[in-house]
């Protein structure tokens, strides 16, 4: 017997919900492509105007290479850190381990404006105020916990026995870590890796707090650009930024799919 | 444990902690501290917001744009889910599609596409109107019905997940049996798919509304100014008015409510069966 699937009714409202979830990001488009200097659709004065101004402007492109920097370091540290940390909780269970799981994923349960005053009055008091090594601190306590979360996923999926196995012919645990365990993570490395990078690149509830004019990433020009008067520029941004982010899913899809073939045959 | 393998043990463990005792918790009691010291010494700040009429009209926009976006967001997730976990294959992928590229764009583009669909002059409007429904535009940005449909954007895909975790696991043999006995597919979903599914509907209403309350940027930018909730309010006093002590206590309050509503949340379900 078949299983019955999803009716009419509710698969055309499911249709609805999704052109809900797609639409602000193809509205983006059109917009990008006016020829005017304000925000408008084009009413045939297509242009590149937008975007030209965009591959023109130092600012812009400086936000862009800030951003950039600041996500690559913050995501090489986060990962560094929760790599170290979900190892040495998966070798050895202690009484201690909730309570450390717990606290290093503080920062991902307190609501967002906490933790950007938390961390400017850490940021003020350490003297990192406006820097970039204080903006990627404060990006690192936001994406740690995430990737923390990655690696110790990925950990639980990994047979023990592996490292039994490393110890028992006479491996040191630091051996054991980088010829033994990490080859063996990988995915989970690389998952936590991009994981902090994304989020250290589009992170703004933080940011508003610990920079003011030195540190503008690209967040903070696009959030000032949305507050003042709204500049097309921002449209042909959004569209590059959608670009690649629907390629980058899409490959991942196919990739997924043809992998799930190769298992197949 | 030997000593040398509780000092390796302790390389790999504490960096990570000791950072974020430095950096995370020692401010956050710095932040304490100061909602009872600033501006002046005394638990004015605390008085205050239970006394102001302005902080309590903020509060109660705040609660209830809160509880509307979770109450919409989750019924929504709910279809979606549906129709991920249950879908012919190719609507499966093509939801995977819809939901993801959302979820990983950032939450500033995604409250710009909004502005561009809702202002006046936007595409709702302008449908509207050429459409001859109405005469004039219908003001759907910079107020609250702006906040609702932009934060209730940002949210969807936050609660699919916990409800397709738990959709996952009912087994398809139930709802095989209640057919079996006859039931009609309404029947079969309100007294067997719905009550099973319930711990994912907890989840995510829990997970949406704590995340809701603390968020700042969507209403920010769509409420234009105009629809203050709490956290936009805390905003505003430190970058503005530099009412330092009074984010402060506000933030206390706010870390006080979301840890009440997290600890139900541990309480009534368990966490594991929503990660899956």
């Amino acid at each position: 017997m078949r299983q019955q699937g999803p009716g009419r009714t509710s698969t055309a409202l499911a249709y609805l919900a999704m052109l809900f979830l797609l639409l602000p990001l193809f509205a983006v488009i059109p917009v990008s492509f006016t020829g005017k200097r304000f925000l408008s659709m084009p009413e045939g004065d297509w242009s590149l105007r937008h975007y030209q101004a965009l591959a023109e402007s130092s600012e812009w492109l400086g936000s862009i290479g800030t951003s950039l920097v600041i996500a690559l370091i913050a995501a090489v540290i986060s990962t560094v850190l929760a790599t170290a940390f979900s190892l040495g909780i998966w070798y050895r269970r202690s009484k201690l381990t909730p309570l450390l799981i717990g606290f290093v994923l503080l920062p991902m349960a307190v609501p967002p404006i906490i933790s950007a005053l938390v961390l400017y009055f850490f940021e003020t008091g350490a003297n990192l105020y406006d820097t970039i090594p204080g903006v990627i601190i404060a990006h690192v306590v936001i994406a740690v916990p995430y990737a923390v979360v990655t690696l110790l996923v990925s950990l639980s999926q990994l047979d023990r026995r592996i490292e039994l196995a490393a110890r028992n012919l006479g491996a040191s645990v630091w051996q054991t870590s980088f010829l033994v365990i990490l080859p063996n993570l990988k995915l989970g490395l690389v998952s936590a890796a991009f994981l902090s990078f994304i989020l250290s690149w589009e992170e703004i509830a933080v940011t508003l707090f610990v920079t003011s004019f030195e540190v503008i990433t690209l967040p903070r020009r696009i959030w000032s650009g949305l507050r003042d008067n709204i500049d097309p520029v921002i449209a042909a941004v959004s569209v590059v930024l959608i670009a690649v982010t629907v390629s980058a899913i899409v490959i991942r899809l196919i990739v997924q799919a043809q992998r799930g073939r190769g298992v197949e045959q | 444990m030997s000593r040398r393998a509780l000092v390796e043990w302790g390389l790999f463990v504490a960096p990570l902690p000791v950072v974020l005792v430095i950096a995370y918790l020692v401010p956050l009691l710095g932040i304490f501290q100061w909602s009872f010291t600033d501006p002046q010494p005394g638990i004015g700040n605390y008085v205050k917001i239970a006394t102001d009429p302005i902080i309590h009209s903020i509060a109660w926009r705040t609660l209830r744009i809160c509880l509307l976006v979770t109450v919409v967001s989750v019924a929504i997730a709910y279809l979606i889910s549906y129709h991920w976990v249950f879908g012919p294959p190719w609507r499966q992928r093509l939801i995977e599609v819809c939901v993801l590229i959302p979820f990983w764009i950032s939450v500033l583009i995604r409250a710009f596409g909004w502005v561009i669909v809702l202002r006046p002059r936007g595409l709702v409007n302008e449908w509207l109107m050429t459409a001859g429904l109405i005469a004039e535009p219908l003001a759907l940005v910079r107020n609250e019905i702006g906040v609702v449909i932009g934060m209730v954007h940002f949210m969807v895909p936050f609660a699919i997940f916990p409800l397709m975790a738990v959709m996952r696991q009912i087994d398809p043999r139930v709802m095989a049996a209640a057919r079996g006995l006859g039931a009609w597919p309404i029947r079969r979903f309100v007294e067997v798919f719905l009550p099973l599914s319930l711990p994912g509907i907890v989840g995510a209403f829990f997970i949406v509304f704590i995340f809701a309350l603390g968020f700042f940027i969507t209403p920010a930018i769509l409420g234009g100014g105009r629809v203050v909730m709490i956290a936009e309010y805390v905003f505003l006093q430190m970058s503005q008015t530099a009412n330092w002590g009074l984010g402060a206590a506000l933030s206390v309050v706010l870390l006080v409510f979301v840890s009440i509503m997290i600890w139900v949340l541990l309480k009534i379900t368990r966490v594991e069966k929503l990660v899956g």
